[in-house]
């Protein structure tokens, strides 16, 4: 027992020490770790082992310290009452009693071990079979230090109550000095009033969980069965066999025909499923491309060449998108034409202008939005060489094949051409050079014109589905026609080569020739023209009114010049020479002294005649290859970029830079007229200053 | 074929200009002329209504066609044949009526229904129900 009692007793002390220490601690260090602070409190624990000193302890002097006082201590309990006395029956009178109780219990503990060298210890050993060397040493230390603590407490306590808890101290010893030594052994019970201590963990709460499944789906029917409703049905069935035996044998091929539509609409209605993420994808196309090309977009709404304040006339081009298509890539831009209605789309024609390599062509319609893939895209057989998109309903596209066929595209459509003419249907027989949608006529259907090498000018009319010709005009050449000695009288065509049509006075237009000539045409004579320009050495390969001035015309041609004309003077007004063929020249769309023409070396010329009458005020070379030529090119409507086609299939976009789209600068306080009129008027100046000189001449 | 005799004439009698009653016997005499041949042209199995799958359909629709060959004149051992046969093949719990005049309102599982007519004057209903 005091074994025990002193590590019970222990206990209590270094608890009740503890708190008050470690609290001491943590006010020091309230920063500190929690396993710092724990530490700490050990350390305290036992340095006050050593030093605890009651407060009001004696200070004696050496000698006073030796001296020696003899105490004898006696079993007996002071505190017992001496003087007890009981009634004794035998004698009848109360008398002391001899032997006074000493025992007084201050702490009694039931021990569940039992002394090793007991008898029954001896027996669960000799069971288990261990045997023990260490227990003699250590429970003799044991049985030293269980001295003291026993004393002032266990010193009267009766016989049969030590027993069991010397024992059972002397036993927890050697037990725990077995522990820390040998290791495991199994303790010892004994037999009498050993408990065993168990504990339960927390069960798991149970869960129900329950499903049913849905029951299979019923259904109610009903009917009568009864002699007349089985016959009627046998023979509405008999009848039913009957006719459908008819049909085998009157229509075998049909069904193969609904079969084949079938299958026709089960293709349409797959396509439609396409269709649905089609305009998702376009979109998302959109962005990408809106991603990729983000500086691009950038600098075509906000880059103004800054450097162009210090140049004095010169402007600059800077390169905006490509448009490419793979399978275009060998073919020759041989028109462009801006979509009036949506300011972003344009219509590409690809064919080629080379007479030996001639082969299938194509129709392209590129969104700026989208400059990596068509918006629209239709191949055909033959090369095309022109086309022209109707100016209000901008789905028709009018497009001039090199065979001679024109046909009309409707972009709400397939891939076919709406209408086309055939050799049938008076096409022509010569490539066909230009188209031109104009006004609807009195029945409201629409037409256009075209011009072909074969001389013929031919006005074309949508009638329900087919095209009805009507020849406007044939190109012989003045003076050319030879009479044959036989007397046979052969008119030599005229091969037109492009043409325009006035802006204003309906019936006006101009017919450009592969001999060079230009002639002054009216649609109301079919044989006769106005007037004849002798304009160029070499074919004319584009002609075209001023935007805002009605009698100025322009036109270029391979024998690299480009001419500006009043037309009603035969002799040009300007020529200028650009060194190389030129394949196209175009009106600025918002200045009457602005154009620019394109060469066959590959460079872009821009004129500014109010800044310049003598020299361009941009020349710049604009194709990566050398051998590229460039066939055309369209100023935007609205935005200040132009659109240019190379004979590699390529079109590229351009910004012009402010000097070239340079209007009278604003002075403060004084607004700068504007409009049509202006722009006539500055034109106007220009011819006046050239009239003169060439009237007197 | 009763019923047919009495459709026939019941439609005649409507008629306000048939009066004479020697006309009326030529029909049935006519009528019955037919009978043979619409009985030999009625004998295939008419399926009336089914919502089976096209394999079950079939299947089944033989069964039947077997099971009142067989027991001609006892439609209930061909009902109990159909029955088991049923069971056996496509899980339990099928009911199989079979007769040649009855009404009924039935509840079935979906496609577990088979509705059919054979031999001119049987009417067999088949469906499952567990």
């Amino acid at each position: 027992m005091p074994a025990q009692q002193k590590a019970t007793n222990a206990k209590p002390k270094r608890m009740s020490v503890a708190p008050v220490k470690p609290a001491k601690a943590t006010s020091k260090r309230k920063d500190d770790d929690d396993g710092t602070e724990f530490g700490d409190g050990t350390d305290d624990w036992m340095q006050g082992k050593a030093l605890v000193k009651p407060p009001d302890q004696l200070d004696l002097t050496e000698a006073e310290l030796k001296e020696e006082f003899t105490r004898i201590l006696t079993a007996n309990n002071p505190h017992a009452p001496q003087n007890i006395v009981r009634y004794s029956f035998k004698e009848r009178a109360y008398k002391p009693i001899s032997s006074v109780e000493q025992l007084a219990v201050h702490f009694v503990l039931e021990g569940n071990l039992l002394h090793q060298d007991s008898d029954e210890a001896r027996r669960q050993k000799a069971k288990q079979g261990v045997a023990e060397e260490k227990a003699p040493v250590e429970s003799t230390i044991a049985e030293a230090d269980e001295e003291k603590p026993e004393t002032p407490a266990g010193g009267e306590e009766p016989a049969e109550g030590e027993a069991e808890p010397e024992e059972g101290g002397a036993e927890e010893r050697a037990e725990s000095a077995e522990m820390k030594g040998a290791g495991r052994d199994q303790k010892l019970t004994n037999q009498f009033n050993f408990s065993e201590r168990a504990s339960q963990t927390l069960n798991n709460p149970l869960r129900n969980r329950e499903c049913q499944t849905e029951p299979p789906p019923r259904s109610n029917f009903s009917a009568t069965a009864n002699q007349w409703e089985i016959y009627d049905a046998y023979v509405e069935e008999l009848q039913k066999q009957e006719k459908s035996k008819e049909k085998q044998k009157v229509l075998p091929t049909k069904k193969e025909e609904d079969r084949g539509k079938k299958k026709a609409a089960l293709a349409e209605t797959q396509s439609d499923d396409i269709t649905k993420v089609s305009k998702v994808a376009k979109i998302i196309e959109r962005m990408v491309n809106q991603n990729t090309f983000d500086d691009i977009a950038q600098d075509f709404k906000y880059f103004e060449d800054a450097s162009d304040e210090f140049r004095e006339q010169e402007g600059t081009l800077l390169p905006l998108w490509k448009f490419q298509y793979d399978k275009a890539k060998r073919l020759a831009v041989t028109a462009l034409c801006w979509n009036p209605k949506y300011k972003d789309i344009f219509a590409v024609s690809l064919g080629s202008y080379d007479f030996t390599k001639q082969g299938h062509g194509m129709l392209l319609l590129y969104s700026l939005k989208n400059s990596t893939f068509p918006e629209y895209s239709f191949p055909t057989l033959s090369g095309i060489m022109c086309l022209d998109i109707h100016p209000r309903l901008t789905y028709l596209v009018a497009v001039g094949f090199y065979d001679g066929c024109v046909a009309v595209y409707n972009l709400q459509e397939g891939t076919n051409p709406a209408y086309k003419s055939t050799a049938k249907s008076g096409k022509h027989t010569d490539p066909v050079w230009q188209v031109k949608w104009q006004k609807d006529d009195m029945d409201n259907n629409h037409n256009f014109f075209s011009v072909s090498s074969d001389g013929r000018v031919v006005s074309w009319t949508l009638v329900k589905n087919e095209l009805v010709f009507t020849d406007v005009i044939k190109l012989s050449i003045e003076g050319a026609v030879t009479e044959d000695p036989e007397g046979l009288h052969l008119p030599t065509m005229a091969c037109g080569t492009s043409f325009d049509f006035h802006k204003q006075v309906d019936y006006l237009f101009l017919v450009g020739t592969e001999e060079g000539k230009i002639h002054k045409c009216s649609k109301a004579y079919s044989s006769q023209f106005l007037e004849t320009y002798s304009a160029h050495n070499m074919a004319v390969d584009s002609v075209r009114w001023n935007h805002f001035h009605p009698k100025v015309f322009i036109s270029c041609s391979s024998d690299w010049t480009v001419k500006i004309w009043d037309h009603t003077i035969s002799t040009p007004m300007f020529t200028f020479d650009l060194n190389s063929a030129v394949g196209d020249v175009a009106w600025s769309p918002y200045s009457s002294t602005v154009f620019a023409a394109v060469t066959a070396d590959g460079k872009v010329h821009v004129f500014d005649l109010s800044v310049n009458k003598y020299e361009a005020i941009c020349q710049q070379p604009v194709v990566a290859k050398k051998k590229t030529k460039l066939t055309h090119i369209e100023f935007n409507p609205i935005y200040p970029i132009i659109i240019i086609g190379d004979d590699r299939g390529y079109v590229t976009s351009f910004k012009l830079s402010p000097n070239l789209r340079k209007k009278p600068k604003e002075k403060k306080g004084q607004e700068v007229p504007k409009g049509p009129e202006v722009e006539i008027a500055k034109m106007e100046k220009l011819l006046s200053l050239l009239r003169e000189p060439g009237n007197g001449s | 074929m009763q019923h047919l005799h009495v459709n026939n004439r019941g439609d005649k009698l409507l008629l306000p200009h048939c009066k004479g009653h020697e006309k009326v016997m030529a029909e049935t005499a006519d009528s019955k002329k037919e009978e043979p041949d619409y009985k030999r042209l009625h004998s295939f199995p008419l399926i009336r209504h089914t919502d089976m799958p096209e394999e079950m359909r079939v299947e089944a629709m033989e069964l039947c066609v077997t099971a009142c060959e067989k027991f001609t004149t006892n439609n209930e051992s061909a009902a109990k044949m159909i029955k088991e046969s049923m069971d056996k093949k496509f899980g339990s719990s099928w009911h199989v009526v079979i007769g040649e005049g009855f009404g009924f309102e039935i509840t079935h599982e979906v496609k577990n229904l088979l509705y059919m007519f054979f031999g001119g004057s049987l009417a067999v209903c088949v469906w499952k129900c567990s």
